[in-house]
Order: structure tokens, then C-alpha cells, then sequence
């Protein structure tokens, strides 16, 4: 018998200290397992966030650093410009790139930096303990919108991808989801194809993971990804947004 | 013949696998519990299993090996 599937050998032996059915585990091994494939892992330096990734340097096999909150592009550019032949990523979720880290990011992505990063959209806040974030859909319940959101004294959530491809700067901009397997599949092209654009040394890629939180949502984890599809993904559409080599530029809605 | 294994004792009995079946031979054993202190989930029926790897695919925590 010939082995499928087995965990990805750019993934440690750590246990995810991750909640019951949180895609951040899936998340992490299409990443590991973009890695192994183009096996890079000896020359791979990731940045870890502020949030529920903030651990992630236990559970990749490659050197990782930890950022202050949001600074990770900005932290991931420093080590790139050092060290340029090093394949650099950031693995960041909204709270932290698109809060605190906003500046950090359309920056980065202004300068084309050649950095991998990819972003967790869970529309909440989850380490700690499921306040609204930037990302959160017009209505969302959290702990600080027991009403719901209210666009009028909390602003429209941000959509990243549409924002970051209407720059100049960045190479590949595409958002991608894991809530079913087929998505989880396309999802891993996406983020092989951001590693593989940093090879090439094609610029700035940014890969959106809708992802979910059942946790912070009050949800059991088989409807949290049914509500990524029902409710998040009408707001969020997956697609690439840019992709300069092959000739996709901004689309404006 | 496909086989499925899993790292009983890491698995957090979250279901992502038991519904991403397409044979519905997966379960969540409710009469087992496992170091974490969770219901594990098993497989209940092999000889059933086609080896498509859809379980270990949305399995968050990596315990899925799928051999075929």
C-alpha cells in the first residue's frame, strides 16, 4: 500500500493548541505542505503574528520570528532585504493585518516587497475572546456588537484583496477558502503559487484564507464552515483579484 | 483496499472528517474517550473506505494518514 496522505514533514510533531475544528490547523498544513513541495523548508523564515497564530513557530519546522502585533510585513521586510535568498512569509489573521497591521500591509504591498503572506480572515477577533473585528459582516454578533454590527456607528467591514489590487504594487492578490474540501484544494494552489511567485522573485503575494471561528462564534465547527459559505462568502467572493504575470490587473466593481 | 488510520489520542472529536465523508463510514465514538479528553473520531466501516483522502483533508490537526 502506497501512503495518500500523512502530515507534511515542514509541520512539527507539536500538538496545534488550536480549539476543536478550527481551520487554522488546515490552514497551517497547506502552507507546510506548499513548503515540502517546493522544498524550500531549509532556506523557509516565517513570521508569526499576534492572535491565535501567535504559536505558530512551534508547529513549522523552518526558522520562524515573532512580530509585534501587525508589524509583520514590515518585520518580513527586514529579513528579506538581509537576506534575499531566503524564501520570507507571514502568516497573519485580520485582527493583525488588518487592524493594527493596515499601515504595514498596503505598504508593503506598495513597495512590492517579494514577501509571502497569508491572511486569515475569520471575522473576529479569537485569541481574545471574540470582539469585532475590521472584517466582521454588517450584523455579525460579537462579544463587543451583542446587537449585531452597525455599520453606521462601526463602519463597513474592509475587504482586503479588492483593496490591495487596486495598488500598483503587488503581484498576486487572491482570496481562497477552507470550507469544504474543494476550496481547501484550491486553497493550497493559491498558496503554492504565492511561494513559488517569491522564488521567481515576481513581487509582493498576498493569499486571504476565509476561515472560520465555531468557538467565538457559538457555532459547532461543521456549521461555522456552512456559514462561511452562506454568509461570508456572498460578502467575501473568492477569486484572484490580481495576478500581474499573467496579465490580471484590478478589476473595479 | 484503502486504510485509514488516525492519532486517536490527538484528535479533538471537532467532525470535520465525519462530514466530509462520502461514504459515511466515519463516526465520533461517543462511548470513547481519549488523553484530551475527547470523543475520538474511528472508522466503522474499512472495507467500505475508496481512499479520496476528503477526511484527512479538512481534518485540522493533521491525525489522518490515508494509505491505499
Amino acid at each position: 500500500m502506497a501512503i495518500v496522505f500523512e502530515k507534511p514533514k515542514a509541520l512539527t510533531d507539536a500538538v496545534l493548541h488550536y480549539c476543536p475544528g478550527c481551520p487554522h490547523g488546515i490552514i497551517h498544513r497547506l502552507v507546510a505542505e506548499a513548503i515540502d513541495e517546493l522544498g524550500i523548508e531549509g532556506k523557509t523564515i516565517g513570521v508569526a503574528p499576534v492572535g491565535c497564530a501567535v504559536m505558530a513557530y512551534d508547529y513549522f519546522t523552518c526558522d520562524m520570528i515573532e512580530a509585534a502585533h501587525g508589524r509583520a510585513p514590515a518585520t518580513a521586510t527586514g529579513i528579506k532585504r538581509c537576506r534575499p535568498d531566503n524564501i520570507v512569509f507571514t502568516y497573519q489573521g485580520d485582527g493583525d493585518l488588518a487592524s493594527i497591521g493596515m499601515a504595514e500591509t498596503v505598504h508593503a504591498a506598495a513597495r512590492n516587497e517579494n514577501i509571502t503572506i497569508i491572511f486569515v480572515n475569520n471575522a473576529i477577533y479569537g485569541m481574545t475572546g471574540g470582539q469585532m473585528a475590521p472584517t466582521s459582516l454588517p450584523g455579525q454578533v460579537t462579544q463587543t456588537s451583542p446587537y449585531g454590527r452597525d455599520v453606521k456607528l462601526c463602519g463597513w467591514p474592509i475587504k482586503v484583496c479588492e483593496l490591495l489590487a487596486t495598488q500598483d504594487g503587488p503581484e498576486y492578490i487572491a482570496r481562497v477558502a477552507v470550507n469544504n474540501v474543494k476550496n481547501v484544494k484550491a486553497a493550497g494552489k493559491a498558496i503554492k503559487k504565492a511561494f513559488q511567485n517569491q522564488i521567481e522573485g515576481k513581487g509582493f503575494s498576498l493569499v486571504e484564507v476565509v476561515s472560520a471561528c465555531p468557538t467565538n462564534w457559538g457555532m459547532t465547527p461543521q456549521q461555522a464552515l456552512n456559514w462561511v459559505e452562506s454568509d461570508m462568502l456572498p460578502y467575501y467572493p473568492l477569486g484572484v483579484y490580481k495576478d500581474r504575470s499573467a496579465g490580471k490587473e484590478a478589476e473595479t466593481k | 483496499m484503502a486504510k485509514v488510520t488516525f492519532k486517536t489520542d490527538l484528535c479533538k472529536g471537532c467532525g470535520l472528517c465525519v462530514e466530509a465523508c462520502p461514504k459515511h463510514i466515519l463516526a465520533i465514538a461517543k462511548d470513547k474517550i481519549n488523553k484530551k479528553g475527547y470523543s475520538p473520531a474511528e472508522m466503522t466501516d474499512q472495507s467500505q473506505c475508496i481512499g479520496c483522502a476528503f477526511c484527512a483533508t479538512m481534518c485540522p490537526d493533521c491525525i489522518i494518514t490515508v494509505e491505499k
